[in-house]
Formats: structure tokens, sequence, C-alpha cells
């Protein structure tokens, strides 16, 4: 079945949702623990995956197969790609539920419920290799954090609970319609065999657009980016981590899988799309984040910045760029949950994310200023850093791709580091003017806890990015291979010529006659 | 002609147990009156058990009853099960909801209404067995008549009274429509049987046939409320005694769907293509009015009313593929269909304040998820279904009807449809976020806690198969559901 020798991935599913019912039916305390302990395991177990995996192997590891009602399977498998983002998806749930502490007081079993149901659902949507249950993995995701946004929000949480599920529903359905007709054309819901399929050409164009209008909106691409900060700056800490941390992972994640080896020729068509919302979208939404007063909203719209550099990047049709692509989407699901942790801290201590509230943090929470410091060198790229080697390489992916995109992504970068800057120095630096702001005490054990494993992590990626890049490696050649017939020529082909002459040069060569050596 | 007529006995032995148990009932009653409630309620029950115990165990292949008036096959025992079991349930809530609303006040439920329940349930059952025009209209008035009377049960209540007026005034337009399509029908095919009218239709499409077949599925419409013929059900449905709602929801729609894919599929089977561009356009008309129509209700069962004119669209969608796969997934709508709104209406019944007043304002339920979690995760349950959002079971005939539509062609249909499904999903979200977002109000009712163990039991059961624990249904009800389609396509 394994190459472990039993069903890690279904056992990865199970333990989450197990402890997601009992946590509906014991109190508050264990509750908590039972949640912890759960995501613990998972977490556990994904490292024993990780360690497990064959990195140069069979494409697709730890498969596991059971028909059900002959209409699809119950098919998990997983591949490089996959493999990272469920490390990350496990990594981030433990840190979550230890950032929901203290900050949740009111029906915790359901909330803890809803965290661990997400951990299965996230981890079905990475490991599903069938269709039908990759849908219902990635639809499912909606009812619980409905319910983390809408019962434990802030006071706008109503309007942003809705408008993120009816955002994402509405996507997902025209998905869905487009899913049966392939599933009738192919006559299979095996996803490595549709990923070899070739649709026919007119129909491509129709699958991509369906497909396309569930992944932007949960990417999420500008304009169809606005429930993002909504849902945000509603969410509670730990729900705007998980978000930001996973959830947007998923649209990358659905071209990836769906979009790019599907629909090769409707991706070649339609790259120029792409590409345009996403220099939209990294101009616009960091200069939309330069002028936020709320420290969540900010981030958020600078993860909307980050993801289209992902988009572009993705579409370039080469290796860096896709790699890159992938990179910036584990890097940025590290940063910008510790940058919401972040907030978060300080949060729980005035219960104001106004950025004008705060200033001079670094006197009186001098590990916090570090922490936060780190971070934001991380989001907006420097080198040492995780997000560095993604934005390096997708913006070198890019700029194989078209010069123009690659130099108006990069000016998103340059954009990055003000806003992010900016807002370091209106929180951290200057003078303490507010007493209460005081009065606010530096990091507790837990949240050092929280923040530190972040940190590590940020470091490795960026010091030492092989491990991350090793394992998908294999599956983004295979991608690019797959793509290389539709891969339209790029602008900046740098080629080697023969030297030529001048004219002047000519004239001195036929004067010579030649004979001049 | 003795051994059929036998046989046709055997075959319609569900039918006659129900007639006699009706009939036996009612004198019962007659002697006793209402104290002996509870004892009629009960043999009610076991009298709609016994009927569907005999209909399972009728031969899977059936045949013909009466020679072509009606028949037992798969289809008809599918839609006889359910048809039954809601009745069932339709008598076992309503005590407890009589006794706070009966005339008089003596905390009695009426012996007739169980009786009535039963008289309904055999009209329904040869509706959807009927083959004959004849047999199908007896079945409906049948139906019909009993239906007017529950409508308007709680006498002294003006609303119900009202429910009961427009539902017969309505009705008896709808039944007028349905006859003077038939006599079309009968007047130029020269037979009231549906095979007979299948071969005249093949034979010869045109005049009078086509003005017949337009009026029948008029008026068919109209009993499965279907757009631009639902104009009654918010009225009706918020007029009607909760119980009566509930059964309106369930077993008429389920007898009366039946009947349309019986008529469709038989009657109207050489025509597909034209019976198909009428049932596409109620079924989007349906979908969508029944999604936009309930975003401004404010009271739950008019809400739930909409829903179920939403609900009725998406089956019409599995019919509108005109295959054999989609009348599969149109009965598995109605199946899944049936034990959700059951639910709900179940749920709605449990809103009582501490006086025993029944509270219907969405709005009041304010700050419920507090007072009665487990209600409240049950009633989400169901309207998180309804909506369609996996992994509840609702998805699933969500999913048969669309994907029947896909591989019929019938790509815009099926994307036009999902997306009003997401429309819908607005309202049903409106009432959880109420439940479990908004705080109780000054005004909020001081609930009733007391659980009853019999409705209790009825409600985790119903929300264990709209529960991802539905998923295991799966099999049988392709299995029966694709048996029941089978028996239309020969």
């Amino acid at each position: 079945m394994t190459a472990l020798g039993f069903p890690i991935l279904s056992l990865m599913l199970a333990v989450p949702l197990a402890a997601a019912i009992v946590c509906l039916f014991v109190g508050d305390r264990a509750a908590r623990w039972t949640a912890l302990i759960a995501t613990l395991v998972d977490l556990a177990l994904g490292i024993v995956m990780w360690l497990g995996y064959d990195i140069g192997g069979a494409q697709w590891q730890f498969t596991e197969h059971v028909d059900l009602f002959g209409r699809f399977a119950y098919a998990l498998g997983i591949d490089g790609i996959a493999l990272m983002l469920i490390m990350l998806s496990v990594f981030l749930m433990p840190i979550c539920i230890g950032a929901s502490w203290d900050a949740i007081k009111t029906r915790v079993g359901l909330y803890m419920a809803c965290f661990l149901l997400m951990e299965t659902l996230m981890i079905g949507v990475f490991a599903a290799q069938d269709l039908f249950l990759f849908y219902i993995f990635f639809e499912a995701g909606l009812i619980p954090m409905y319910l983390i946004i809408g019962i434990w929000g802030g006071t706008n949480r109503i309007y942003a609970s809705y408008k993120f599920f009816l955002y994402t529903l509405l996507g997902s359905v025209l998905m869905l319609i487009a899913m049966m007709w392939m599933v009738a054309q192919a006559g299979t819901t095996d996803i490595p065999t549709l990923m070899q399929y070739d649709f026919p050409a007119g129909a491509q164009t129709w699958l991509w657009l369906a497909f396309f209008a569930s992944f932007a909106v949960k990417m999420p691409m500008w304009p169809v980016h606005t429930w993002l900060p909504d849902a945000h700056v509603q969410a509670p800490t730990a729900g705007s981590v998980i978000l930001a941390g996973v959830l947007l992972k998923m649209g990358g994640y659905g071209f990836l899988r769906f979009s790019l080896p599907m629909f090769p020729d409707a991706s070649a068509q339609f790259m120029w799309l792409i590409f345009a919302l996403s220099m939209v979208a990294v101009v616009y939404t960091s200069l939309v984040a330069l002028v936020q007063s709320d420290m969540k909203k900010l981030i958020a719209y600078s993860s909307v910045a980050h993801m289209a550099i992902v988009t572009a990047g993705l579409f370039a049709f080469n290796q860096q760029g896709i790699e890159g692509a992938i990179m910036v989407m584990l890097g940025h699901g590290l940063v910008s949950g510790a940058l919401f942790l972040c907030v978060g801290v300080i949060y729980d201590r005035l219960h104001t994310r106004e950025i004008a509230r705060y200033g001079g943090l670094a006197i009186n929470m001098p590990r916090y200023a570090l922490f936060f410091m780190l971070f934001t060198m991380a989001s907006v790229g420097l080198p040492g850093t995780s997000n560095f080697v993604g934005e390096f390489l997708g913006i070198m992916g890019i700029y194989q791709a078209s010069s123009w995109v690659a130099f108006i992504c990069t000016t998103g970068i340059i954009l990055g580091a003000a806003y992010m800057l900016y807002l370091y120095r209106r929180v951290v630096f200057g003078e303490l003017v507010h007493d209460d702001v005081r009065a606010m005490p530096d990091l507790s054990v837990r949240e050092w806890a929280l923040l530190a494993p972040i940190a590590a992590a940020v470091l490795w990626m960026g010091v030492y990015p092989e491990s991350f890049l090793a394992p998908i490696r294999g599956d983004v050649t295979a991608l690019t291979a797959r793509l290389a017939a539709s891969a339209p020529a790029g602008d900046a082909q740098l080629t080697i010529g023969k030297p030529s002459l001048t004219e002047k040069g000519a004239a001195l060569h036929d004067a010579t006659g030649g004979q001049g050596h | 002609m003795n051994h059929d007529f036998a046989s046709s006995l055997t075959l319609i032995a569900p039918e006659l147990v129900l007639t006699g148990a009706g009939l036996i009932l009612l004198v019962w009653a007659a002697f006793f009156g209402d104290r002996h409630a509870t004892g009629i309620s009960i043999a009610a029950v076991a009298a709609l058990a016994a009927a569907a115990a005999l209909t399972s165990l009728a031969p899977a292949d059936g045949g013909d009853i009466f020679a072509g008036l009606a028949s037992s096959d798969a289809f008809s025992t599918f839609a006889h099960v359910l048809i039954y079991f809601a009745a069932a349930v339709a008598i076992i809530i309503a005590p407890r909801f009589f006794r706070a609303h009966t005339p008089g006040g003596h905390g009695l439920m009426r012996a007739e209404y169980p009786i009535l329940i039963v008289f309904a349930a055999l009209g329904m059952g040869l509706m959807v067995s009927a083959t004959d025009l004849m047999t199908l209209y007896v079945g409906l008035e049948m139906n019909s008549l009993a239906a007017y009377v529950l409508a308007s049960f709680i006498r002294t209540d003006t609303r119900s009274a009202e429910a009961g007026l427009k539902y017969f005034v309505l009705g008896a337009l709808a039944s007028g429509i349905l006859l003077y399509g038939m006599s079309l029908l009968y007047g130029f095919s020269g037979t009231t049987g549906f095979a007979g009218i299948a071969a005249a239709m093949d034979a010869d499409f045109s005049g009078g046939l086509v003005f017949g077949l337009v009026f029948v599925l008029a008026g068919l419409a109209f009993k499965i409320s279907a757009v631009p013929f639902h104009m009654w059900t918010p009225d009706v449905y918020e007029g009607a005694p909760t119980p009566v709602t509930a059964f309106f929801a369930s077993a008429p729609k389920v007898a009366a769907m039946a009947l349309t894919v019986r008529v469709c599929i038989e009657a109207f089977g050489p025509t597909t293509f034209d019976w198909q561009q009428i049932v596409i356009f109620l079924a989007l008309a349906s979908t969508i009015l029944g999604a936009v129509g309930a975003i401004g209700q404010r009271n739950i069962k008019r809400l739930l009313a909409y829903s179920s004119i939403n609900n009725v669209g998406f089956a019409l969608v599995g019919l509108a593929a005109g295959s054999q796969a989609g009348v599969a997934a149109t009965m598995s709508y109605m199946a899944v269909y049936v034990v959700m709104t059951l639910g709900s209406f179940l749920c709605v019944l449990q809103l009582r304040d501490a006086n025993g007043a029944y509270v219907e304002d969405i709005a009041r339920m304010a700050g419920l998820g507090k007072a009665r979690p487990g209600l409240v995760a049950a009633l989400a349950i169901f309207m998180f279904s309804l909506a369609g959002i996996p992994p509840l079971f609702g998805f699933w005939p969500k999913f048969l009807v669309f994907d029947a539509a896909v591989r019929a062609d019938l790509l815009p249909l099926a994307a036009i449809a999902a997306v009003s499904s997401v429309i819908s999903a607005f309202y049903y979200l409106k009432v959880i976020k109420t439940m479990y977002f908004d705080e109780a109000g000054d005004d909020a009712p001081d609930w009733d806690r007391a659980s009853h163990p019999v409705e209790s039991g009825l409600i985790g059961f119903t929300a264990a198969i709209v529960s991802p624990l539905g998923y295991l249904a799966i099999p049988a009800l392709a299995f029966v559901s694709g048996n029941a389609a089978l028996a239309l396509f020969p």
C-alpha cells in the first residue's frame, strides 16, 4: 500500500477528524489539549512521510485506492508539490491551535473542531487523486471557515463570512460542471490520468475558464480579491493564519494540478490574461497596502501582491518560474502566517489593529520587535530568508517569458519593501507615546514558542532551499515537459549569434581583400 | 381473465390495505372521537408501514394492473416507500403541535388528521402507479381533496383557513387545466392509456396533441409547484399547520414529481425533444425564482416554501436530461430532498417558547445556538445540506442531476442551475447566521428546552442520513433509483 507499510495519508486524515468529533463533546480545557495533541501527531506523521518520501522515485507515492460507488474513488497519493504543501499545513496547524489558546473563550470545543476539520480537508485537497474527491475536500472547507469567521470574528464578521462563502462557492460550482464534462469525455476521474489526457483545443478554453473562476477567487487574483481583506480582518488570528498560510495555496495548487497540465493549450492562450491580472495586482494592491491604517488589512493586501507573483511565475511555463512560484507559496505561507501572529500578539494586548495606536514597541517589547523584524524582512524578500529564493527564481522564470512582466513584478518587490518597512517603522520604532502601549508586556513563553519554529523554518528555507526544492524538482520537470509543446516563445531569449561586421569593418575587410591577417 | 384479476389484486395490495385501514379508522373515529386519536394515529402509521412492506415485497418485474390502468414496477415501489415514509412522519410529529392548537382547547388532536393523511397517501400511491389518465386523475384528486382539508385543519386560525381556500381555488384551476389537456390527448389519440398516447404521438405529433401535452404539463407543474405555477406555495406553506406543511413539502412533492416523470417518459416518450424544452424552462425558472424569492423572507416556513420550489427545479434538471440516468438522478434527488425537508420541519417544530407558542420569525431565533446547541447543529446540517455543500449528503443528488444534464449535453442548463444554487446558499446561510452568529435580542423567546424522545430520535435519524454518513447509503440508493429508472425505459 505504501512505502511505510501503513496508509499514512488516511491516518493523517483520520487523526484530526476523530479529534474534531471528540472536541465537540468535551470541556474547554480538554478540547484545547485534544486539538494540540492531534495536530502534533499529524505533524509527526507528516515528518515521517517527508523522511519516507523517495526523491527521484515514482511520481506518485503513498498511493491508496478504494473504489467507491462506481462514480468516484477514494484515491490518495502525493507528489513532491503536494508533499510540501501538506507539510506546510501540518506545520502551521499546531501553531494555530496555540495562537487560539487564550484568545478564544467562547464555544471552545466547536472552535477546535472546526480547525481540526479544516486540517483534514486541507490535507485531503492536496492528497486527493480523484477529481470529485478533490472537489469534495476543496468545497467542504467552506463550512468550518464560515463558522470560524462568523462566530469568533471581529465586529463586521457577518458581512465578511457571507462574502467569503459566496465568492468561493460561485467559483467552485462552475468548476464542478467542468469536471463533470471532463469525466464524461475522458471516462475517468483519476487525476494523474487526466493530467496526461489531451482534451480538444476548443473545449480546453471553456474548461480552463471554469477552473479559472474557482482558482482565481481562491488565489485570490485581482479583481476578485476583495473577499480576502474582509475575511482576514474579521477572522480571529488563527483563522487569518490558516487562511493566508494554506487556503490561498489551494488556488495555486489548483493551477499547478489542473489548469496547466490538463489544458496546456488554453493555458498558453490565456497566459497574457494571467500576466495582465498579475501585473495589475502587484502594483495596485501594493499601493493599496501602503495607505492602510489597519495592520491586518495591510498584510492581506500584501498577500494579494505576493500571490500575483505566484500566478505570473506559474504561467511562465518554465522550470524556474514554476519552482519559484511554489517556493513563494511555501515562503508566503510561513511569513504571512507569522505576520498575522505578530499582529495577534499585540492585538491580544490592546484590542486594536490601528497602526497609529502603536509605536515604540522596540523599547518595551524587544524580543517581539526582533521576531517582527525578521518576518518583515522575509516578507520584503531579503536574501537569506524564504521569500527571497522564491521571488528570485520566480522573476527569473518570468523574465524568460516576458521581460516587461518581470519588470513590473519587480516593482512590486520594491513597493513591498516600502509598505512593510513603513509598517514596521510606525509600529515598532519611534517614541512610546501611549501609556497603555507602554504597559504592554513582552512575548510570553507561549507566544515565543509559536514564533520561534516559524522563524527557524523561514531561515532554513532561505539558507538551504535545496531541502524544499529537491522534492518538487522532478514534478516540475515533468510539468514543463508536458507544457513544452504549447509554451509560447519568450521575448527575452538571449542567443549567441555569429559575430557580424559593421559597415566600417566590412569596408576595411574589403579593402584588404581579405588578406589582412 | 380471472387470473389477471387475482394478480391485479395482489399487485395493488398496498392500496387496498390503505383503503381498508382508512375506512375502518374513519368508523373508529366516528364512534370514539378525539379521545382515541393516539390509537388511531398508531394504527394509521401501522397501516402505512404495512403498505410499505407490501409494496417492497411485490415482485420487482411487477406488471399491469386491471388491464393497463396502473402498473406496479420498481419505479412505483420506490415512490411508494418514500411517500409512505413521509406520510408516517407527518402523523408522528403532529400530536404535540395540535394539542397546543385544538379549537376548544381540550388538549387533544382531532382524530381525522391521521385518517386524512392515510387517504392522501392512498391517492398518491395511485398517482405514481398510474399508467392511464383516468387513474392519474382519480389519484391526484383523492390526494388533493385530503390536502385541501388538511391545509385548513385549524379551523379557528384565519391563516389556516385562508391557506385551505387558496389551495382549493388554485388547485381546482390546475385540475381544470389538467383535465382540459387530458381531454385533448384523449380526443386526438383515442385512448387514455399512456402506451396508446405514446403510439399516437409517435405516429403524428401535431395539433391537439401538442396542446394536450402543454396543458397536462402545466397542470402537473402546479402540483409540483414549479415556477410559473408556484404562487400558491408560500401562502399555503405559511398558513397551514406546521406538520401539514412538512407533509405538503415531502410526500405530495414526491408523488407529483414521480407522476410527471412517468407521464413524460411513458406517455410523451416519443416527443422527448418537445417536452424537454418545457421542462428545461420549468427547471430554470424554479431554481432561479426559488433562490431569489427566498432572500427577502422573514418567516421560516415561507423560506422553506421557496426552498422547496428551488429544489423542485433541481430535480427537474435531472428529468430535463430525458435519459435513464436523469430519471434515476431525479428520483435520488427526491429521496434525499424528502429526508432533508422533513428534518428541517422537525427542527422548526421544536422552536417553541416556554408558553408553548411556536416561533416562526427567523429574526427571533437569534442566539438559539447557545440555548439549544444540539437542535441548532441539526438545523445547520439540514441548511448546509439543502444548499448542497459537500461533504453533506445534499451535495450528492445535486451532483447526480448536474451530471445527468452534462451528459445529455445540456451544459448551459447545468451551469445556470449551479449558479442559482449559489444564490440559494445565501438564504440558507442567513438562517445559520441568525442562529449561530447573532446575539439574542431583548425580545428573544424563553426557549422550551424540553426534548421529546420520538421527535429527537427522528431529528437524529434524518440528520445522520444527511450528514456525511449518508454517503454509505449511495450504493443502495443508486441501485434502487437505477432500477426505478430502468422500469420506465424498457
